[in-house]
């Protein structure tokens, strides 16, 4: 079966012919991706609105009734957490995994197809298992994405009950989905590539993903080990995260356990789990950059390096989420070194991104537009981090709307937008359709503009001291009457983001149906998927033959060359000849 | 967490030389042309498949593990008497992986019936020393409900069953590599699947070990 996926096609293998077999209970990787972003991008519309409502309690205090206390933190909650796994964990791995690593590494389909149909199967399970809490006596649970015991699982909490015992079963469910897929995504990535791709061909979009399976392989098991320990913890009364606790005047069963523990496990799996996103979205904005900038990626080959850096490094920063814990102070100092170390490379990766448009043609494309505003919010929301990096401005910031515009900037809005501009940037092969340009600036302006306004002001929210994580402030004498207005303003301003998805929406489902019909590269791109013989690409990616590669995949603008970009399965031509520096000819 | 960050330290390890291994200083954009030699590794995707799975499964337990020697100086912590019972069942899950050694070795030699015979008794070890586990499960505590009185004992129980579940996972697939014997598979054919589940099973005697290491001595 395996090796279907890298050899040529000698005799015809079975395409499936039913409508089930190929679109519902499909083995194709294709298929598989399209099916994880649909299910992904719907489940984060529901934390879309769960965000809208939120924003109307702290925009509009006492004005809407139907949001009681424990309805607010039930969806901050399912907000933050789908929001970080389900939708953008799932989106980047789950759906442009699967349809960019065996199209852009030149093979037929993932190495082992049928475990990656499951993945997808199992994945939705998880998903379905997480919306069931909503139904649930008691609804979903209200600990805040982080589910720090003893409070998520002590009486008072909303959804203390069945709600925490589904998010946690929901997010076991979870990590078997993603090591499924994620063996597939490791393997294909080292065994399938196609002839002439060697590691140091890849284009950098398929680097960051793989970093980040890696990544996700060895830190989805935290999580694991923690959800089953506070699943035990609830059900059967052990103590591994549970501390003696005197719960509405009565003292519980639990004794010794210990909170910390939980916190430790969580951000060991938390960390990495921030650079899980980030990966794939530095990878690809690398790729969007310099095929609408119409010139090769600076430096690549510190791209490559510092991806896998900040992989290595990502495991020893967790405890930078624990300044506040009451650990041993001598933790923070030595987390404090590495948190700053690791900005190192990130900071590498931006200075390559700025130096890629220096004096590039740049095309401004939706996709191009997305991925400049994702250099503007994660230049910003990077420096906020060093800010939180070290611990003595950390303690006065830790738990305000300073860290959740930190966060949000850097992990909400950059990686977002990245997610808009790859779709813009794919979609015409994926679907064989063109977008609506006009819609699409209006939905990049609309958006990128509307996230300043909504994560700006909360930096400065955050150094008034404003908790997060507050259902409402009341009056307090540190907080000023401009808050209240400043949060007014926020939430204006996060209705409209809302609303200029349903202009990407609407574009989406009109492009479908009435889309100018795609030529095989638009974007003029030198990576193997655009040189696929259909677009949409067939089961099997290739027709008879795989293709082969003879150069890297960032040969745009060469001097001499006819064309301002040679895809990478274009054989040398001898009168352009070989070592040519492409940093320094412009 | 200290074992679980050298474990990573130890598997970046093995990343970054893999990588530098694959020519990571190459400068693909000066050189062109084809080369055949992409640098995988020339073996069957499965096995790859396997030890990328083996690595995770050895985070999990580094994490249960680190979980433990943490849990252990905080509070309300008594140390659990080991049943006798599982140096038994540990003796049988080596003979376990004895068995499945021989089926490999089997089939290298081209003794069919030898390595289907192997691979049974192999299998056959294997549901004895879960059925081992339950017992010592039973005599550890009377009821499941005792695990809450003591963390080490709610370990031994969290991390057996674990252990137990990964084991039954690699039933499942040594019971559909013996229904391809029943089928009439080639053995050249089966010889892959023989090979890995060897080395899964070896691979999870070695994580019983050090898990009952970690309750007799830690
Ligand atoms: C220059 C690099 C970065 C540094 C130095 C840094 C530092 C920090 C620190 C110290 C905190 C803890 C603040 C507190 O709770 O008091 C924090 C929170 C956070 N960071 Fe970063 N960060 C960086 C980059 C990133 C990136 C790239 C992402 C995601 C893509 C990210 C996502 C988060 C999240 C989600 C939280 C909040 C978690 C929570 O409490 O719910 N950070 N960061
Ligand atoms: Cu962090």
């Amino acid at each position: 079966m395996a090796y279907v996926a890298i050899a040529d096609r000698d005799a015809p293998i079975h395409d499936p012919h039913t409508f089930f077999l190929k679109y519902i209970w499909s083995q194709d990787h294709k298929v598989i991706a399209i099916q994880y972003a649909i299910v992904a991008i719907s489940v984060g519309l529901v934390a879309l609105v769960l965000s809208g409502l939120m924003r109307l309690q702290l925009g509009f205090p006492g004005t809407f009734h139907f949001i009681e206390p424990q309805d607010y933190y039930q969806f901050i909650t399912m907000h933050g957490m789908i929001m970080v796994i389900y939708l953008l964990t799932a989106l980047f791995l789950g759906g442009f995994g699967n349809y960019l690593i065996p199209l852009m590494c030149g093979a037929r389909d993932m190495v082992f197809p049928y475990m990656n149909m499951l993945s997808f199967w199992v994945y939705l399970l998880a998903v379905l298992v997480l919306m069931a809490s909503f139904f649930v006596p008691g609804g979903p649970t209200g600990a805040g994405w982080t589910l720090y015991p003893p409070q998520a699982i002590t009486q008072g909490t909303p959804g203390a009950g069945l709600g925490i015992i589904l998010m946690l079963i929901s997010l076991g469910i979870f990590i078997v989905a993603f090591t499924m897929g994620g063996l597939n995504y490791v393997t294909t990535v080292l065994q399938a590539r196609c002839r002439g791709m060697t590691l140091m061909r890849m284009p950098l979009s398929v680097w960051g993903i793989f970093m980040a399976t890696i990544l996700g392989l060895l830190a989805f098991p935290a999580l694991l080990v923690s959800a089953v320990m506070m699943t035990l913890d609830s059900t059967l009364g052990t103590s591994f995260f549970m501390p003696a606790v005197m719960s509405l005047g009565e003292k519980l069963g639990h004794n010794g356990g210990s909170p910390l523990l939980f916190q430790h496990l969580f951000w060991f799996f938390g960390h990495p789990e921030v650079y899980i996103v980030a990966l794939p979205a530095f990878g690809i904005v690398s790729d969007l950059l310099s095929t609408h900038a119409r010139k090769n990626i600076f430096g690549y080959r510190m791209m490559v390096w510092a991806i896998i850096a900040i992989g290595g490094l990502s495991f020893v920063v967790w405890a930078h989420h624990m300044y506040v814990s009451g650990m041993n102070p001598y933790f923070g100092f030595f987390f404090a070194t590495t948190t700053l170390i690791i900005a190192i490379p990130t900071a590498i990766k931006v200075y390559n991104w700025v130096l890629t448009l220096w004096k590039g043609d740049i095309h401004l494309t939706v996709p191009m537009m997305f991925a400049i505003g994702f250099i503007f919010t994660f230049i910003h929301g990077g420096l906020t981090g060093l800010f939180l990096g070290n611990v003595t401005v950390d303690l006065p910031l830790s738990d305000t709307y300073f860290v959740v515009a930190h966060f949000h900037m850097v992990m909400g809005v950059s990686p977002i937008l990245v997610v808009f501009g790859a779709i813009y940037h794919w979609f015409p092969k994926i679907t064989g359709r063109m977008w609506n340009q006009k819609l699409g600036m209006v939905h990049f302006w609309m958006t990128f503009l509307g996230t300043y306004a909504i994560y700006l002001p909360m930096h400065y929210l955050g150094i008034l001291g404003v908790p997060r994580r507050y259902y409402a402030l009341g009056n307090t004498d540190f907080i000023p009457d401009s808050v209240h207005s400043i949060n007014a303003a926020i939430t204006i301003s996060a209705l409209i983001v809302a609303a200029a998805q349903l202009v990407f929406l609407f574009n989406m489902i009109m492009s479908l149906r009435k889309g100018e019909k795609a030529p095989p590269n638009p974007w003029r791109a030198t990576t193997l998927e655009w040189q696929t013989p259909d677009t949409p690409p067939k089961h099997g990616n290739w027709g008879p033959k795989l293709p082969v590669v003879h150069r890297w995949a960032y040969d745009y603008s060469v001097p001499g060359a006819k064309e301002d970009f040679i895809p990478q399965n274009e054989p040398v031509d001898p009168k352009l000849g070989a070592g040519r520096d492409h940093g320094t000819h412009r | 967490m200290s074992n679980t960050v050298i474990f990573t330290a130890l598997a970046s390890g093995v990343i970054v030389w893999f990588l530098i291994a694959s020519r990571l200083t190459a400068k693909s954009w000066e050189s062109q042309d084809e080369k055949g030699d992409v640098g995988a590794i020339h073996t069957a995707p499965e096995r790859i498949g396997l030890w990328i799975f083996m690595a995770v499964v050895t985070s999990l337990f580094s994490l249960f593990i680190s979980a433990y020697a943490m849990r252990m100086h905080v509070g309300a912590w008594c140390h659990i008497t080991i049943p006798n019972i599982l140096w038994v069942n540990s003796l049988v899950l080596v003979a376990a992986s004895i068995a499945m050694q021989r089926a490999r070795w089997a089939a290298d030699h081209g003794s069919r019936s030898g390595a289907r015979a192997a691979l049974v008794m192999g299998g056959m070890l294997s549901v004895a020393f879960l059925a081992g586990q339950l017992v010592a499960w039973q005599q550890v505590g009377p009821s499941v409900y005792f695990i809450s009185g003591s963390p080490a004992i709610a370990f031994f129980y969290v991390l057996s069953a674990a252990h137990g579940l990964h084991l039954i996972g690699g039933l499942w697939v040594l019971g559909r590599t013996v229904s391809r014997f029943a089928a009439g598979a080639e053995l050249v054919d089966l010889r892959l699947s023989l090979q890995l589940c060897s080395v899964y099973w070896h691979f999870l005697l070695l994580v019983w070990l050090v898990v009952f290491g970690v309750l007799l001595y830690l």
